[in-house]
């Protein structure tokens, strides 16, 4: 059977603001229940909302990194619906008008470069959260700290042809509104939600058949985008077989991805399909945009995560893959940026180093590098040292380790221990004489031609020399000496 | 001296001024005349409550006032529309969906008067959530006219007109969506204005049409309700269609001479369906500007005719969406017997809303649905903004427009009550006015033989409200209070 897979996308993403959409509590995930809320955002009788200014600009911000373009005039409109989470009884959005229209995105997948198209872009308000208890009393509770968060909603076409280009449109969409500043795109705590409408065209006697659309709801990681996206085309590639339903004759349904199980679960029929009355919020006036609004955000725009890459890897000459991992979150990329501010040596070694040393810690940690509490300036201060040869590689390690543990200057922790490395040959000469008189039989074993002895041997220098002695020198001599004897 | 409930607002600010009246003893006078009229057998009934605190804020007014501490609106009482948020007092909108509801904050409007030392002394009855014309639709009953115990006060602002008019309050706050301050206020023979949309924040005023919504005054005598407003405009940071404006020192009025006046009459409010004792009194009050020295003229304006229509589509729109939040989730009525989510709900709006409210949600679900959309709303607001133009082309011309307030006279209780287009068509002559956002003030101009209050309105341009109060002190200076 020949078929193509349609998929299009919905990405929510929470812009990080200070304060809500339009009101002025605080915009901070979590809280003690009903602890971050006013009259506005908790919908009490009379209250109103204001527009906050910020997420014009965020939205704006975000807008322009996905090549949209930003209309004069944009403006609000009310999505009605009830439900517990929704203390207005409708959702601030918009409709006709969003603020973000005609952009598109860049994704590389193992079939190359793609060129997603974005339909538009929308501001919103988030709403709260019901949750049920499980003691077996029936009580639900409504926490509305999350409401009025604000989100940007964006909509691609349906231009994405399998789960794998999904999963790269999100995670290009992701950086790219973790780059911006704009969200921080962390799944868990939903402030970066995917739903996707997916369908097959199948190709069967001469003709097209389109399969029902079903939006996939419920994916809270790549993972579940992947899997869910997977099972879906089977499921539907089987039904087609099974059924020959079509879209005309279905229309669109919801369906729930369950990870647990590995399933999708049937949600809503086109029928039940909510009507939510769109009209335009009348407590909210339009927003003029003025161009030079756009511009100057459009100016200020950040160095977005593609062409860092490149810049990695033609200027910098860094390998594609290290390109990749250090510009997995804005926070690596410019801790690696600032550890290489004015260093005249080989940056390869800093990337190393950080990619390393520094995420091993940061990742045992379970913190964010952002929050790594040494500076990457020391960072490069220790490579300096490396790179003078004052200290070996295995020391620097030594003074790395006592750097996490205790802080300070790696200048300073090797001064203070006497951890410089040993270049004077003759001191050298004395450590190696001393280790071939404890280990004759090492020698003798060189002599017959065993030729790890000499490894052996070079690891009693290091540890007699605690790992002082500058180990192209120890090795050297120590290879002549051998011979020698 | 008069009796203290005869007076003005602006009159006890005077005697309060001058230190010949306390606060507390304002205060008293009218809760005694309003305990006094709870006695009668068929009281106006235009309190929902009286304020248990009234007096003591008086006292603490009054000491202020010994130490020199005086404010602009000093120890001043006014009544207040019960969907007008007071904190820490109930505000039920006359609906039992939130017949237990306690503000927890105030309106911006309420705060800077009581910054001002206003005293709200109690809550007035209205139609719930200010959807009638005549004060019944409430689930404490209806207010009675004190022009005549039998008839309607008008509403949705009947409880506010009723106690001003019934002299239980010197003014009173009101709001409007398509008259309800106006029509009150005609029916009860005092004065109400409607302010243009903007000048008076909405910021905790219980929403019914957004667009629309505006607080009004009701008082029986033009420069109360500039007082009034000198404290109340101003932008609101919290509402962002409220103006940017400034009435500082617009109080006492200036009265102004209407010579030179243009006033154009529409034709279309002076033909039928108007009752002829009111057309009357509109052609002696449109004498009495020409006899100043203003020109009158008849003017064609059919687009007036639809406007009703119109109002009927966007205001329960709106409505039908602002009225979702009542769902007896958070707060307000709740019906605990429900069995499911989707049982609570239709349980508990079926039992907290009346029959009127539920009738404009269904009207507004359905203009507003998916197929409907663009056949209703969609066409009401082409013609909202037509309106906008044609009235804005009317100002290029004229000054003021002239017309009466109601189409008929004030009607008996329960006359309408099972009749809803016919109510609806007591608003008009008021609808357009808050379709095109402008100010009105509802003049009382006599009364028809068997004494009941004719009102007319004077409809000037947006943001003129106080021309439209200054024009109307020279007509209560010199025919207003011979009546």
């Amino acid at each position: 059977m020949k078929y193509d897979v349609i998929i299009g996308c919905e990405v929510h993403v929470q812009l990080l603001t200070n304060t809500k959409a339009f009101c002025s509590c605080e915009n901070r995930f979590g809280g003690k229940p009903n602890s971050r809320i006013c009259p506005v955002c908790s919908g009490l009788p009379g209250a109103l909302p204001v527009t906050n200014q910020s997420i014009i600009e965020y939205a704006i911000r975000a807008g322009l990194a996905i090549h949209c373009r930003i209309p004069e005039i944009t403006k609000f409109d009310r999505k009605n619906y009830i439900y517990p989470d929704l203390p207005k009884g409708y959702q601030i959005s918009q409709f006709d008008m969003p603020i973000c229209e005609h952009g598109y995105l860049d994704v590389t997948t193992s079939q190359g470069t793609k060129r997603i198209r974005i339909l538009r872009a929308h501001l919103e308000e988030d709403a709260g959260k019901n949750t049920h208890s499980e003691d077996g009393s029936g009580l639900s509770f409504v926490d509305l700290n999350r409401c009025g968060t604000p989100l940007l909603e964006i909509v691609s076409e349906p231009d994405i042809r399998s789960p794998e280009e999904a999963v790269a449109y999100v995670q290009g969409l992701k950086e790219i509104m973790e780059f911006t500043g704009v969200s921080d795109c962390n799944m868990e705590e939903g402030s970066l939600r995917c739903d996707a409408n997916i369908n097959l065209w199948i190709y069967e006697d001469d003709r097209k058949y389109a399969t029902p659309i079903v939006e996939l709801k419920n994916m809270n990681s790549f993972k579940s985008i992947r899997s869910a996206l997977d099972y879906e085309v089977i499921r539907q590639k089987e039904e087609w077989e099974e059924k020959h339903i079509t879209l005309d004759q279905k229309g669109k349904l919801t369906r729930g991805w369950h990870d647990k199980s590995g399933t999708t679960v049937l949600q809503r029929h086109k029928e039940e399909a909510a009507e939510y009355r769109y009209f335009p919020e009348p407590d909210l006036r339009p927003i003029k945009i003025p161009k030079e609004l756009i511009e100057s955000i459009g100016r200020n725009l950040p160095e977005l995560p593609e062409q860092k890459r490149k810049r990695y890897r033609e200027t910098l000459g860094l390998s594609v893959e290290n390109a990749e991992k250090l510009t997995s979150s804005p926070e690596l990329a410019s801790y690696f940026e600032k550890a290489i501010d004015g260093y005249g040596g080989d940056v390869k070694k800093i990337a190393n180093w950080i990619l390393t040393e520094v995420m091993a810690v940061v990742n045992d940690k379970k913190i964010n590098i952002k929050d790594f509490a040494i500076e990457a300036t020391k960072v490069q201060a220790l490579i300096k040292l490396l790179d003078n040869d004052v200290i070996s590689g295995k020391i620097a390690k030594t003074v790395f380790t006592e750097m996490v543990e205790k802080g300070g200057d790696p200048d300073q922790i090797v001064k203070n221990s006497g951890l410089v490395q040993v270049t004077d040959q003759g001191e050298i000469e004395n450590v190696i004489d001393q280790v071939l008189k404890d280990n004759p039989k090492s020698v003798e074993d060189y002599k017959a031609g065993k030729a790890q002895a000499q490894g052996f041997l070079m690891g009693q220098v290091m540890k007699l020399s605690k790992g002082k002695a500058n180990p192209k020198m120890a090795s050297q001599l120590l290879k002549q000496k051998l011979d020698a004897l | 001296m008069a009796n203290i409930t005869d007076l003005s607002l602006s009159q006890i600010k005077k005697e309060l001024d001058g230190n010949k009246l306390s606060g507390k003893e304002v205060v008293l006078a009218f809760k005694q005349a309003y305990e006094a009229d709870q006695a009668h057998k068929t009281p106006l009934n235009g309190y929902i409550e009286f304020f248990d605190d009234a007096e003591k804020l008086a006292e603490a007014s009054d000491a202020r006032r010994k130490n020199n501490e005086a404010r602009g609106l000093e120890g001043l009482p006014l009544a207040i529309k019960d969907n007008i948020l007071i904190q820490g007092k109930i505000a039920t909108c006359g609906s039992s969906i939130l017949k237990d509801f306690r503000a927890p904050y105030s309106s911006t409007v309420v705060e800077r008067l009581k910054n001002q030392g206003i005293i709200p002394v109690g809550r007035t009855n209205m139609d719930e959530f200010g959807m009638g014309s005549s004060c019944e639709y409430s689930i404490y009953g209806p207010t009675r006219n004190p022009m005549d115990r039998n008839k309607t006060p008008g509403g949705s602002s009947g409880g506010s007109a009723s106690v001003v008019a019934g002299k239980q309050a010197p003014a009173a706050l009101g709001t409007e969506t398509g008259g309800s301050v106006r029509l009150p206020a005609a029916f009860c023979g005092i004065y109400g204005l409607k302010p243009s949309y903007g000048t008076l924040s909405r910021y905790g005023v219980v929403a019914y049409g957004s667009s629309l919504d505006q607080i009004g005054i009701l008082s029986r005598d033009p420069d109360d309700m500039a007082l009034l407003l000198e404290h109340g405009v101003g932008t609101d940071p919290h509402d962002e269609t409220s103006a940017a404006l400034d009435f500082s020192g617009v109080y006492p009025l200036k009265p102004k001479n209407p010579k030179g006046l243009k006033i154009a009459l529409p034709e279309e409010f002076m033909g039928e369906g108007i009752d002829e004792v009111i057309k009357n009194k509109v052609t002696a009050f449109a004498s009495w500007f020409e006899k100043q020295g203003a020109t009158v003229e008849s003017i064609k304006l059919p687009i007036l005719k639809s406007t009703v229509a119109i109002y009927y589509i966007i205001a329960p729109a709106e409505a039908s969406s602002n009225l979702t939040r009542y769902d007896g989730i958070r707060y307000g009525f709740r019906d605990e017997k429900a069995s499911s989510l989707e049982d609570l709900y239709i349980k508990s709006r079926s039992q907290g809303f009346g029959d009127e409210v539920k009738r404009r949600i269904f009207i507004g679900n359905y203009v507003l649905s998916s197929g409907y959309y663009d056949a209703y709303y969609k066409k009401a607001m082409q013609v909202r903004s037509i309106l906008k133009q044609e009235i804005a082309k009317v100002y290029e011309n004229y000054d003021l427009i002239l017309s009466p307030t109601s189409p008929c006279l004030p009607f008996n209780l329960g006359a309408k009550l099972d009749d809803p287009l016919a109510m609806y068509l007591t608003d008009i002559c008021t609808t357009f006015v808050n379709l095109a956002q402008i100010p009105s003030l509802s003049v009382p101009c006599g009364t028809s033989e068997e004494g009941l209050p004719i009102g007319i309105q004077l409809i000037g341009k947006q943001f003129s409200e106080i021309n439209l109060l200054s024009i109307a002190k020279t007509w209560h200076q010199e025919e207003g209070l011979k009546q």
